[in-house]
Formats: C-alpha cells, structure tokens, sequence
C-alpha cells in the first residue's frame, strides 16, 4: 500500500476485554460503509469477539474494560510485554468508567448483595493505567468509529495523532444547539473533552463527561455556574461520578 | 473402537463475553460437559443503588454494548410502571422503531460475522470478505441499516442518547424519517440475497425438547412489556418475573441458571418464534415456512433462521411505524412526572430474549433496589444441557473430537451468548 509515495505496511492490531460490555470493540464493526477500508488497513492478529484466529505477534493492542479481578491483571502485564503500542480504549479503560460505581459499595456488601454467601474473586474497579503503562488513551462510552479511524490512519501512516483539547460545548455551539443549562440541567459540556460531536446535548440530555476532563480547564467556574445558576448539587455530583472521569478533580475539591 | 478425548475451549471466540466448554469422553462414552461462564462481575444491581430514575437507565445501557436501547428501555419501563408516568403514543413508535434498529443490527452481527464463519470453516468474516464479498456486503448492508434506525430514532447506535424516562428527549425530523424509509426499500434485495445465502447452508439437525419463554401481548409480535409466556402453557403477569425466572446458582459460573417447568428454558428469537408466530408479518410468515420453521421448533440451531425471519419482519413494521410517526406531528414526545415511590418490573424483548428490570423507587425518585435478569441468564441452562445432549450423540454417532467440537461451538454460538450481559 502507497501514500504519498510513501510504502506503508498493515498495523498488527490485537483487540482484548476485561471488564466492560464490549461495546466499544463492537464500533470497529461499525461505520459499515468503509469498513472494508478501514480491514484494508489492519492485520487483525487477536480478536476474539470476530474470530477464532488467534495469534501473539500483534505490535498494537487496543484495550477495552477496567480491572476488577486478579487474573485480569496478569493478562494485561502478558499483553502490555508483546505490544509496541498499548491503547486504553474507551471510557472504563481510560477512568475505571461507570464500573467504579461499585467502589462506593464495601466489596463484602455487594458480593452479598448479588451472590449471597457464594465465593466470589473481585476488587475495586481501577484504570489499565493503574497496572501497566499506557501510551494513548481513546476515551468515550463508546469510543466514536470516526475518532477511532482517524488515530488508526494516523498510526498507519505515521501522521500526528491528538485529541481535541478543548470541551464539548465548542462541538455543542457549531451545531446550534439550545444550552442545557438554559433549560435548567446540569451538563458537563463545559468541562469535558470534545470529540464526540457533542452527540448528547445534541439529542437534547446532558453530557455525562464519558471523555473525561478537557485540557486546563476551569473547575472552580464550573462548580461556580452550577451554584449562580441554582442547580441540584446532586444531580451535578451524580453526574461528575459517573464515569470516574473527574475523580482528581473531585478529590482536589474535598 | 472406544475413544477418550476432552474437548477444552478457553474463552470461546466469536460470542460476546468470555465463556469455556469442557467435554469429556472416556472409552466412547460421555462422561461430563459443562458450560461455564468465567465472566468478571460488575454488580450493576449494587451500583443502580442511590442513582436518580433519570440517570438509571444511562446506566443499566451500559450492562451491553450490543443491547444497550433494550437495557435503557427495560429500566425505563420499570420505572414509569412504578411512578405511574404515562408515555405519549409518538414516543412509544420511536421506541419500537428503535429497538427494531437494535434487533436489526445485532441479528446481522451474529447472523454474519459471528455463525456464518462456521458454516463455511472460516476462522472470521474477514476471509469470507474476499471468498463470498457479496454476502458480507449484505450483512454490513443490514447490520448498518440497523444502526441507522437507532441513530435516527435515539442519536446513536450504542448506548442510546434520547430514550428518557416520559418519552424521548428529541424525536427524528420528518426528512429522516422520510430517508429512513426509503434506505429500508432500497436494503430489501440484500435482505433477499441474505437470505438466499441461509438456504445454501446446512443447519445441524438436532432436538433436545424444552420450554421457550418470551413475551406476549396477542396484538404486535412481542418487543415492549406483555404477558410472560412459555410453550409448556405458563402465563404470568410481567411483574411476577421471578416465577418465571427462579434464578439458582452453580459452582462453575458466575452467571446465574434458571428454569421454569422443567430442568431448563430458552428465550430468543427462537422462543419469540415459538409464542407469537401468527403475529409475523406476512412475508415473515413466508420466509420462516419456507424454512421448513414451524412452532414449536426444538432444533437450537434454528435459532439462526428465526433470528433471520425476525429481520423481514423488522423491514415490514418499521415501515409501519415510520408511516405513523410521519402523520404525528411528533409535539408529544416527553411526558413530565413528579418523582414518586414505587417498584414494577420492565420487560423487553431484546434481541437475545426476554429481559427483566425490576426497579423499586423512594419518594425522591432515587433507585433502592435493582434487579436485572438478562436473556443469556435464561439460556445458560438450556446450552449447558444441550451441549450434554449433542456431544453424547456426537460419540455415539462415532464422530471424532474435532467434529464434536465444531459443533458445540456452533450450538452455543447459535444462542448468541451475551456473556458479559449475563454476568452485569
């Protein structure tokens, strides 16, 4: 393959889960229409959830899930030696992502809660850069296809890759939508990361800040809209919490 | 000749979560065979504690990446069941239309790129790409139709932005609905072709006699809330699930078993099929006839060609749908509701069977109790018994190890597991 005259070889991509609903995997097969493009551009080397070919010679790993049991943590360190490249994919990856919502809970208490007395191995949901190093992180619940293509092109032919740096609301403006704040709801817009079009407000609900926090943002006037503005602390901090996104900042603040 | 082999598949590839099956043979004879399910827990049911009704079902999408609009809409019914929020009418059809767009979108995902590599000995669709291009090109065709219907009707494909509790938070404009229809015209001849390609394949004859349990509402062919159904004659109200459900635990998976009047059930597109195949549209009806599929089918494997017969059913009544949206004025979308105490149960047809919310609210609207029984919850019993009952026919037919195994892959991957959904 060819570009720019250049010769460009396939990526050797392995695609693996932990703990997640592997919705995130399942948007490598969408964006139907270049799909068979976008194959064109891959070796997949492991993949389970498409096929039953599997092998460990893979340069780049995508990494979907967070860790929450002991023998996902040796399966990561396996990966994170073969693979050149290591990619935190998507928001549970990234943050922990909504399964560090079971953090709050004592461990003993939701074993019962869902088990009763049978023995179950888990831990607190922690982020894949807790246990390896990570060299990009994709955030997103889900990661969005068109993003995903833009980095593995950008990989493939070695081009700069980076995600925006600034926040949803600039994406939510250019499409002319109506501010949720002005309807009198709590959107993380202002203080998370674009590049996911601003597909939520866009659809009239309030970003939940799946992509976690933007570049240098402006916390404390953030904290401060919410307070002029009369909205529910708690609806903000439900929000906040959700994807475990903004838990430095959250920590910073107590 | 008496043969001894075992048969050890670790995490099972081309299914969704993580699942092994153990087969055991010692001298010509089955000795053991087990499904099980090693998935991690996540323990939705604990974290749905505390979380606002509006934000719950934001939440329950995220169990599953592929039936996240059925997880939004199971909670969202349980919810407006137990606070007593009536949707408008228009909301309920862009409901429908999007769990259409779900089923849609998930039957072609299995159809072609999870059971169809079996029945051509490819390892994936990515061969069969280049060996069959125009099937895959019709599955994709299908599958982005799907997809489509779900990003028209709730803003995207996975984890739906719009569905909200009393209704939707933004209703599809009258051009997309238009587009919409049209691109559900023009993708009928790859439904065709599809469908033409299941013809030339070879459907494993096999029956192990079970009970099928879906929804049923006597009027639409099930896919929001109705009556509790199964093939052995039970018929329950949607919120006495448990009954249904009698979830028990087993040592070698940490996703629960149930069963109902027997040792096991299955849900699907199978026992959808099963309940309510008068209510098929015609050229459904036709389609599944033509496949020599007739209630009640006990063939697993059949489960393939139901799930295909519900595809041309989706292309008959989303265009139904989409023509009833098309005379709304689509105003009416959102119905606004005080928080309120309560519990209901939530039952949806999702694309792998019924599924079950059961949600309990307190007076500020905030979830106190949870509990989510999924389809592969449902099925786990009813592979682990029909994986017994195959491979022992298997060795007494005298096939080899290889030839067993080929077909215990294919019959657990013909349930369509949705492991990690199973285990939330």
């Amino acid at each position: 393959m060819n570009h720019l005259g250049f010769k460009i070889g396939k990526m050797k991509i392995g695609s693996f889960d932990f703990t997640c609903c592997e919705g995130c995997q399942l948007q490598l097969a969408n964006k139907e229409s270049t799909l068979p493009d976008f194959l064109g551009l891959l070796d997949v080397r492991n993949f389970r959830e498409i096929s039953s070919e599997q092998h460990d010679d893979y340069d780049i790993a995508l990494v979907e899930g967070s860790i929450t049991r002991s023998d996902e943590i040796e399966r990561l360190k396996a990966i994170r030696a073969q693979a050149s490249v290591l990619v935190a994919f998507g928001s549970c990856a990234c943050f922990g992502g909504v399964n560090s919502l079971k953090n709050r809970i004592p461990e003993g208490e939701a074993i019962k809660g869902v088990y009763g007395d049978k023995k179950i191995d888990t831990m607190p949901s922690t982020k894949i850069s807790d246990i390896v190093s990570v060299d990009f992180m994709v955030p997103g619940c889900p990661v969005s296809k068109e993003e995903v293509e833009r980095i593995v092109v950008g990989v493939v032919t070695r081009s700069l890759n980076n995600l925006p740096k600034y926040p949803v609301c600039v994406d939510c403006k250019q499409r002319l939508n109506t501010c949720l704040f002005d309807l009198g709801e709590v959107c993380l817009g202002p203080v998370t990361r674009a590049g996911c079009d601003a597909v939520c407000p866009s659809g009239k609900t309030a970003c939940l800040g799946c992509r976690g926090p933007a570049d240098d943002i402006n916390f404390s006037s953030f904290l401060q809209l919410v307070k002029e503005k009369g909205l529910s602390q708690d609806e903000m901090r439900e929000k906040l919490t959700f994807y475990n996104g903004f838990a430095d900042y959250l920590d910073h603040e107590s | 000749m008496k043969v001894d082999f075992n048969i050890d598949i670790h995490h099972l590839p081309r299914v969704e979560g993580h699942g092994n099956i153990h087969i055991s043979v010692k001298e010509g004879k089955l000795a053991d065979a087990t499904w099980e399910v090693i998935e991690t827990p996540r323990f939705f049911e604990m974290m749905l504690r505390g979380v606002s009704a509006e934000r719950a079902s934001f939440l329950t999408s995220r169990i599953c990446g592929i039936c996240s609009i059925s997880h939004s809409l199971a909670s969202i019914r349980a919810l407006e069941r137990a606070m007593e929020i009536e949707p408008p009418k228009a909301a309920e059809a862009i409901r429908l239309l999007a769990m259409h767009g779900e089923t849609l979108q998930s039957h072609a995902l299995h159809l072609f790129f999870l059971a169809a590599p079996d029945f051509l000995d490819m390892p994936s669709a990515i061969p069969i790409l280049h060996s069959h291009p125009e099937i895959v090109k019709a599955g994709l065709s299908l599958k982005e139709l799907g997809n489509e219907m779900s990003i028209a009707t709730t803003g995207r494909a996975t984890h739906p932005v719009s569905l909200v509790l009393g209704g939707v938070s933004k209703a599809p404009s009258k051009q997309r609905l238009k587009e919409l229809k049209e691109m559900i015209m023009k993708r009928r001849p790859a439904l065709d072709k599809a469908t033409d390609f299941f013809r030339t394949l070879t459907i494993p004859e096999f029956v192990r006699e079970t009970e099928f349990i879906s929804l049923r509402n006597g009027k639409d062919y099930p896919f929001i809330g109705g009556d509790l159904v199964s093939t052995d004659g039970v018929v329950r109200d949607e919120n006495d699930y448990l009954q249904m459900t009698n979830e028990y635990l087993v040592d070698f998976s940490t996703s629960k078993f149930t069963r109902l009047s027997r040792q096991s059930s299955a849900a699907g597109a199978l026992a959808r099929f099963n309940n309510n195949s008068r209510l098929l549209g015609h050229h459904a009806h036709e389609v599944a006839a033509s496949f020599g599929l007739e209630p009640v089918c006990h063939n697993p494997f059949m489960n393939n060609i139901a799930q295909l017969v519900e595809c041309h059913h989706i292309f008959e009544n989303a265009e139904t749908l989409i023509d009833l949206l098309l005379d709304d004025d689509l105003l009416e979308i959102r119905t606004s509701y005080k928080p309120k105490a309560g519990a209901a149960t939530g039952a949806v047809e999702a694309p792998r069977g019924v599924l079950y919310h059961h949600l309990e609210t307190d007076d500020n609207g905030k979830v106190v109790k949870a509990d989510c029984i999924i389809p592969t919850t449902q099925n786990n019993a009813n592979i682990h018994y029909d994986l017994h009952a195959l491979a022992a026919e298997a060795v007494k037919e005298g096939k080899t190890d290889r030839e067993t195994e080929k077909l215990c892959v294919m019959l657990v991957r013909s349930y369509d597991p949705c492991i990690s959904c199973s285990v939330h």
